[in-house]
């Protein structure tokens, strides 16, 4: 009796390890909250600087369409942003827009249409795309792309169209294997009982399957976007990098991470030059915390309908 | 004498190197009760998949024999599985609705054929659902999704879903395995009133209530058909031993 009174009362190996375990992820977790939340402050402190100590207004910010912050006039520096807001926000979705056929499209053949040869050719080369370094489809961009509509369009070639053409390939294997998962899980009783009515396979594909998925692959639209918004590299090579509102689509423009990448290295901290950078890199934050929460709401609205 | 509607003779299935039905010879009569019955894992299932071809979607699967559809061979190479499936409606083991509102879960198979008008739709939905014993339990949610309700209910609403299309026959697996006695009773009064005007084909465990619905009842073991007959003969008087064993709940 006495002994197992005292094996219960005393903490046994396993719950000790249990407990270190615990504590060596906890150790862990808190360090990386803590630097997102550093990385946050730092961001928002540097980008705030531009509106607090260099007085810019937000709306000059915003909506300004001159983006010059070596020039002052009236003692403030040009810096008006739209164009690379406009910028960033039409290359992300023309090039999700642009993939998203071909993504739902390439994924139903993986699931439905020829399962098969679509796990065993299309999944690798898939896997392959995500893999590749994105200054590589800057520089195939530029060697390919950019000459390709100077030719058609005429003009540079450089531009927002370019940029799309660059980012809807890297945006379709990311938005092609996440709407390959959210069709994976739908259900095959959904299928069988659409079959069993006497429905065709297109109509089981198009009535069930698509709809039951919709939620997944919104959430597979909104990672490609969160994906084209981000990416500076490729962007940058192809893009043109003036910062001017775009007047049509194959004329050099820029985006929030073209600029950022450019004139990041050329500025010295704490002058407004270099605010201002911040400033932009403050929205890039914002708008991927936009991209995030959306996801989640999607998740969640796709839960309840379970 | 009833009219054989559905005849199949020496029908092998196996999946894959398994051999699950080893030359099953069974005929349907029209506007009949057949029940299948039998011990878990004996086949049942997978014969009566083969009637509506819904065993082609599964890999591996190779099917040898004779089906005999109102004299047309169901598993020739131009015979039409739309329309196939459309006359041969079936409710699965599993209660699968669709992730939709009741009303289009019910609506589905018509509005896959082609049915528009409103009218027609909400008659069918009305009556489909009534003739599947749910109609007073749903008549006020019919835009709610189906997944929110009872297993028992979404059966039955994949009853009502199956007989919306008026099939020529319905094929039902352990239609009534998820349900409480009450509605098993209403399905199955359903069933007596349905044979008037289709022909049924169902599996059940229920061996009372295959005495209670069936006409003819057929009994399986292990891949084999040992017997089929009037329900009345399987039960009073079996030709076999095995049959005999089972019906008396020796094993199984
Ligand atoms: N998709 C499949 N792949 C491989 N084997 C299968 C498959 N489906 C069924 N089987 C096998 O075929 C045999 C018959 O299965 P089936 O589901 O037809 O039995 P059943 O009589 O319906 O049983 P239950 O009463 O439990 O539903 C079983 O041995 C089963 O393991
Ligand atoms: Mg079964």
């Amino acid at each position: 009796m006495d002994k197992i009174r005292e094996s219960l009362l005393k903490p046994s190996r396993t719950s000790k390890l249990e407990r270190r375990g615990k504590l060596i992820s906890l150790v862990s977790l808190s360090s990386i909250c803590l630097v997102v939340i550093a990385i946050f402050i730092f961001i928002a402190f540097r980008g705030l600087a531009t509106f607090t100590s260099d007085h810019v207004s937000l709306v000059d910010f915003v909506t300004g369409t001159v983006w010059n912050p070596d020039v002052e006039v009236n003692g403030q520096p040009l810096v008006g942003a739209l164009p690379m807001i406009t910028g960033s926000f039409l290359i992300t979705i023309l090039a999700t827009a642009l993939a998203l056929p071909f993504a739902i499209g390439t994924a139903l053949m993986m699931t439905d249409i020829t399962p098969k040869m679509g796990t065993k050719i299309l999944q690798p080369v898939l896997e392959l795309l995500v893999g590749i370094p994105s200054v590589v489809y800057g520089f195939v961009g530029l060697t390919v792309v950019v000459p390709f509509i100077r030719d058609v369009f005429g003009g540079s070639g450089f531009g927002i169209l370019a940029g799309t053409f660059v980012l809807f390939v890297m945006v379709l294997p990311t938005v092609t294997s996440m709407t390959v998962d959210a069709l994976r899980s739908v259900p095959k009783n959904y299928r069988s009982a659409s079959l069993a009515l006497g429905a065709t396979r297109w109509q089981t594909i198009y009535k069930v399957v698509l709809r039951a998925a919709t939620p997944g692959i919104l959430t597979a639209i909104v990672f490609g976007m969160a994906r084209a918004f981000g990416e500076a590299l490729a962007v940058q090579m192809v893009v043109g990098n003036a910062a001017l509102m775009p007047s049509s689509l194959v004329a050099p423009a820029s985006t929030l991470t073209s600029v950022l990448t450019t004139g990041i290295g050329n500025t010295v901290l704490g002058t407004v030059q270099n605010d201002a950078l911040w400033s932009l890199a403050l929205i890039l934050l914002l708008m991927s915390l936009t991209f995030n929460l959306v996801i989640h709401f999607i998740a969640k609205r796709g839960e309840l309908k379970q | 004498m009833a009219n054989t509607i559905l005849k199949t003779k020496d029908v092998k299935l196996k999946y894959g190197d398994f051999e699950a039905l080893h030359g099953i010879d069974l005929s349907f009569n029209e506007n009949e009760i057949t029940a299948l019955i039998g011990p878990s894992g004996c086949g049942k299932s997978t014969f009566l998949r083969c009637l509506n071809r819904m065993n082609d979607l599964i890999d591996g699967v190779t099917i040898t024999g004779e089906f005999d559809y109102r004299g047309k061979d169901v598993y020739a190479e131009d015979y039409d599985i739309v329309e196939l499936r459309k006359q041969i409606g079936m409710v699965f083991q599993q209660p699968n609705p669709f992730p939709m509102s009741i009303y289009d879960n019910v609506a589905y198979g018509l509005r896959v054929a082609g049915v528009r008008d409103k009218e027609t739709l909400d008659e069918a939905v009305q009556t489909s659902l009534k003739q599947a014993a749910i109609w007073d339990e749903v008549k006020d949610k019919l835009d709610k999704s189906a997944l929110a309700l009872s297993g028992g209910q979404q059966q039955r609403v994949c009853i009502a879903r199956a007989l919306a299309v008026s099939p020529d026959i319905i094929l039902l697996d352990e239609p009534t395995s998820a349900l409480d006695p009450h509605s098993s009773r209403q399905i199955e009064a359903t069933l007596l009133q349905l044979k008037e005007k289709y022909t049924i084909i169902t599996v059940t465990h229920n061996l009372q209530q295959a005495a209670r619905i069936a006409d003819r009842t057929a009994f399986f073991l292990q891949g084999d058909l040992i017997e089929a007959d009037d329900t009345k003969n399987i039960f009073m008087n079996p030709a076999h031993k095995e049959t005999s064993d089972f019906i008396t709940g020796r094993f199984g």
